[in-house]
This record gives structure tokens, sequence and C-alpha cells, in this order.
């Protein structure tokens, strides 16, 4: 791999997608109508919530193939830097791949210039890489991630929703994404309160992610008997941080207690 | 037609050589210093925004002197080599050695193919999980390597300040002490360095994943008083 160099007029600068489409790294475009021939995995139920430190963001860990269940412990919510985080519902391929390139993204521009981009630069960034998968979309395999994150600038945590076209859309207090959206979004429209502090938006979005798989067969539950639950990450001025296992353990055990009592 | 005289190529080199090391020596100097937390970059630069430091990726870092514009340039290059391969294959699979093998070539190339060498001289930093682990891969005008162990300076004095380095390096210092090292290496006995002439970033051994850090403004008063 040699070292790329180009001249001052058509330098890429600190875009590695274009980057990587000048030195030939960009893979071919999917066959339209892949997903016609065959069944590729997909992600379900992501919701993000604010709170007075910042935003919380969680996802369920099922993939699905049809009506088959393809993983059950996939991760849909990541860091995309240090302030921000992103959870992805649709086709899971291009979704984590995705991801990973808007990782790289941030982190690349943020060498190349030797400073950050701003929340609002990174929204803007996400939606050019939605827009262009498209065509993909339009044959199956769309991918409609939430973006979250806390603006250094502002001092508050912020929230962005998207559509397959890459329109991107603010939200002041939650918002969710895939199939068991509809459920999860009322759950937290219901018990959402401006004033709620981390462990109460913790707990109201397990509820929401509990509520979601309760209705929608793509949507994993918490797994008891596997340990398996769902991937919950804070993002507030100290940056992304990934709830501990044993802390969602011991909330979605209070969870199930409490509701297993009002049927008592 | 005019001929051209004719030069020999013993002088061609000579006088390259020559015009790239005067460019090197206009500017100031860079040492890099090993120690038990890591790798220690500090250079001479009052500049807050020009920098001679920087990140290439997880546990790599990348300092030039000389021609600002052209070690800049290597820079930028160096980043996307790393984030290119890291994203082919494995982000293990980015090392210092490659970096440097490439820088050294291009170096030489230029040297030998253009009308004007860079006035450069770059250094890769790799730290190690432990300090057996570290290189410091120091890169001349004319793309010649050298894989230093321990410390190493760049820059127009770089004789001097790495004869008073040998005199007080310790493989096995503190940030603290390791910064104090540099300090009074670049100074020399005439004079004393203060933190808003100086540019300070470290590599941290024990980083989770992106090593590289500056130390700056407050932190970096307190770790040289």
């Amino acid at each position: 791999m040699s070292m790329p160099f180009f001249s001052p007029g058509d330098d890429p600068g600190p875009d590695f997608a274009a980057l990587l489409v000048r030195t030939g790294h960009q893979a071919p475009d999917l066959p339209a109508n892949a997903s016609d021939r065959i069944e590729i995995a997909h992600g379900t139920t992501c919701v993000a919530s604010r709170y007075a430190d910042g935003v919380v963001i969680a996802g369920d860990r099922r993939a699905t193939s049809g009506n088959w269940i393809s993983h059950r412990t996939i991760q849909k919510v990541f860091p995309a830097d240090r302030y921000s985080g992103v959870a992805i519902a649709g086709a899971a391929g291009p979704a984590i791949e995705m991801v990973r390139l808007f990782q790289l993204q941030l982190e690349h521009y943020e060498k190349v210039e030797g400073s950050h981009l701003s929340l609002e630069g990174k929204a803007n960034q996400l939606s050019q890489m939605i827009r262009n998968n498209l065509p993909a979309a339009m044959s199956g395999m769309a991918v409609v991630p939430i973006f979250a994150g806390y603006d250094t600038h502002r001092s508050v945590g912020r929230l962005f929703q998207y559509d397959i076209t890459g329109g991107r859309y603010e939200e002041t207090d939650h918002t969710s994404t895939g199939s068991g959206s509809m459920h999860a979004s009322t759950v937290i429209k219901l018990g959402y309160r401006s004033d709620m502090d981390r462990a109460q938006t913790i707990d109201l979005v397990l509820r929401s992610l509990w509520e979601a798989a309760d209705e929608d067969s793509a949507t994993g539950g918490p797994d008891l008997m596997r340990r398996i639950f769902p991937v919950v990450a804070t993002v507030t001025v100290d940056g992304f941080s990934r709830v501990e296992d044993a802390e969602l353990e011991t909330r979605t055990r209070a969870m199930l207690d409490a509701l297993a009592e009002a049927r008592s | 037609m005019s001929m051209p005289f004719y030069v020999a190529p013993e002088q061609v080199m000579k006088d390259r050589a020559d015009y790239a090391r005067k460019g090197i020596a206009r500017g100031r100097s860079l040492v890099a210093v090993a120690c038990a937390d890591g790798v220690l970059l500090a250079a001479e630069n009052p500049s807050r925004m020009l920098r001679k430091v920087s990140e290439i990726y997880d546990r790599i870092a990348f300092a030039g002197v000389g021609k600002y514009n052209e070690f800049d340039q290597l820079r930028i290059a160096g980043i996307r080599h790393a984030d290119l391969k890291g994203f082919s294959y494995s982000r293990e699979d980015v090392d210092a050695r490659s970096l440097g093998n490439q820088y050294a070539q291009i170096l030489g190339q230029v040297f030998t193919n253009e009308m004007k060498p860079m006035e450069v001289e770059i250094l890769v930093a790799e730290v190690g999980h432990d300090p057996s682990g570290d290189q410091l891969f120091h890169i001349q005008y004319d793309g010649t390597l050298v894989d230093e162990t321990g410390y190493t300076v760049l820059g127009g004095d770089s004789e001097a300040i790495k004869d008073r380095l040998s005199e007080t390096y310790n493989s096995a210092a503190t940030l603290g002490e390791a910064a104090a090292m540099a300090v009074s290496a670049l100074a020399g006995p005439d004079r004393t360095l203060g933190s808003e002439e100086l540019e300070v970033a470290v590599l941290d051994r024990i980083a989770d994943r992106r090593a590289f850090r500056r130390i700056e403004n407050g932190e970096l008063a307190s770790l040289l008083s």
C-alpha cells in the first residue's frame, strides 16, 4: 500500500470517503434487488432520549433474516467519537459498515484538521452517507440511524433522526427507529419528563425496548438465561460511556418484578 | 542552442544536501524521549496553531522540523496511509516501521529526482505496551532512516542537544522527569524555556486506544515545575 499524495488543486482534504474513492478502496455497489434473492440480516429497534446531563441511546440485540433470528447479541449502538454515538436499524451488513466508515471519517477529520467537527457537522456528514446508500436502500437494504451527542459548543445533548434519503430531523426530547419503534416511542412518550435524571431515563428506555420486544417479533427482549441485555450508552460532557451489563441486569430484574407485581 | 554546463553528480548531491541542511538549521529543534510512562515529544515552538508534533494513529505520533508546509504535507500523507491501511485490514496492522519506510522512500526519491530536496527532518514514534516495544524512526531529508533507541533529536542544533541528553537520559524516568530532561537539553546551559515557548505531547503507554495526548497550558506548566 503506497502513501497517497495529491497536488494542492485536487487534494481530498479531511474527507475520508473521498480519499477511499480516489485511492480505489471503495467497495463496488451492491446489485439491485439483492435482498429479493437472498435473505439479509436486519437489525431493529433503537431509541434515544434526552435528559438533564446529555442523552441516553439504547438498542435491542436481535438481528433477523426473514422469520429467522440470525444473531442474538448483535450490537446496534456504537460510539461515533468521544462526544457522540450512533444507533442503527436496517440491513445489518451495510449499517455496520456505515458506522465503521462514519467513526473513521470523524477521526480522520480530527487528525488531518487538528480540531473536532461540530456536532451539527457530524450529523450532516452522516446524512450524506445515508443519502449515498439510497440505491441500496431502494433494493431493500435501508439503513436508518439515530445520531445523538453532546454539543460541546452549546453544552447540551442533542438528537437527530434520519430517513432513508438522508433527511435529517433534529428531535427535542426523544426519538426511535426500526420495526419496534412505534411501541417503543409510545412508551417513551408517555413516560418522558423534561427533568429526568440518568437512572430514570435508563429505566424508561429499558421499558420501551421491553414493550417493543413484547409486540414485535423482530425486536429481542432481555435474555436473563443467557444474560443478554440491550446496549445502553450515555453521552454527556464526560463523553460516550456504555452502561455496564451488571447495572442493566439489576434494572431489568426490578422492572420485570414490578410488572409481575402489577399482574398478581 | 546552448549546452548546459557539466556538473559532477557528487557536486549535485553535495549542493542539495547543503541546501536541505541549511533550511533545517534555520528552524528550532525537537526532542523525543522514551520513558516509563510512554514517549514524550517536546519541541521549541512559539506558535499555538502551527504544530510540529501530531497524531498519526492509535499508538503512533509524527514530528517534523524544517519547512512547515513540507512536513505538514508528509504528516497528512501519513494519516491517510495509516487510516486506509487500518480500514482495509485491521487497526492492529498499522505500524510505525512500515510508515517510516514509506517516508524514507519518498524523501529519498524527492532528494535524488526533484529540483529541490525537502528541507525537513521527521520522526515516526510508536509507543509499545511495555518499554521494549517503543520505536523511534528518525528520517533525514535524503531518506536516511535511522532506528533510534531511547531518545532522538531533530533539527539544526541536534548534536549539541544530543550530547546534553545523553548525560541525563534515564529510560525509567517518569513523564515529569522526561519532560524536565527534554526541556533542559533543548534549552542548553545559558537559557530557560517557558511553557509558552514549548509544544509538548505524549504517547501514553496505558491508553486504551488513542494514545496521543497534547500537554498544554496549565498541565504543561505544572509538569515542568
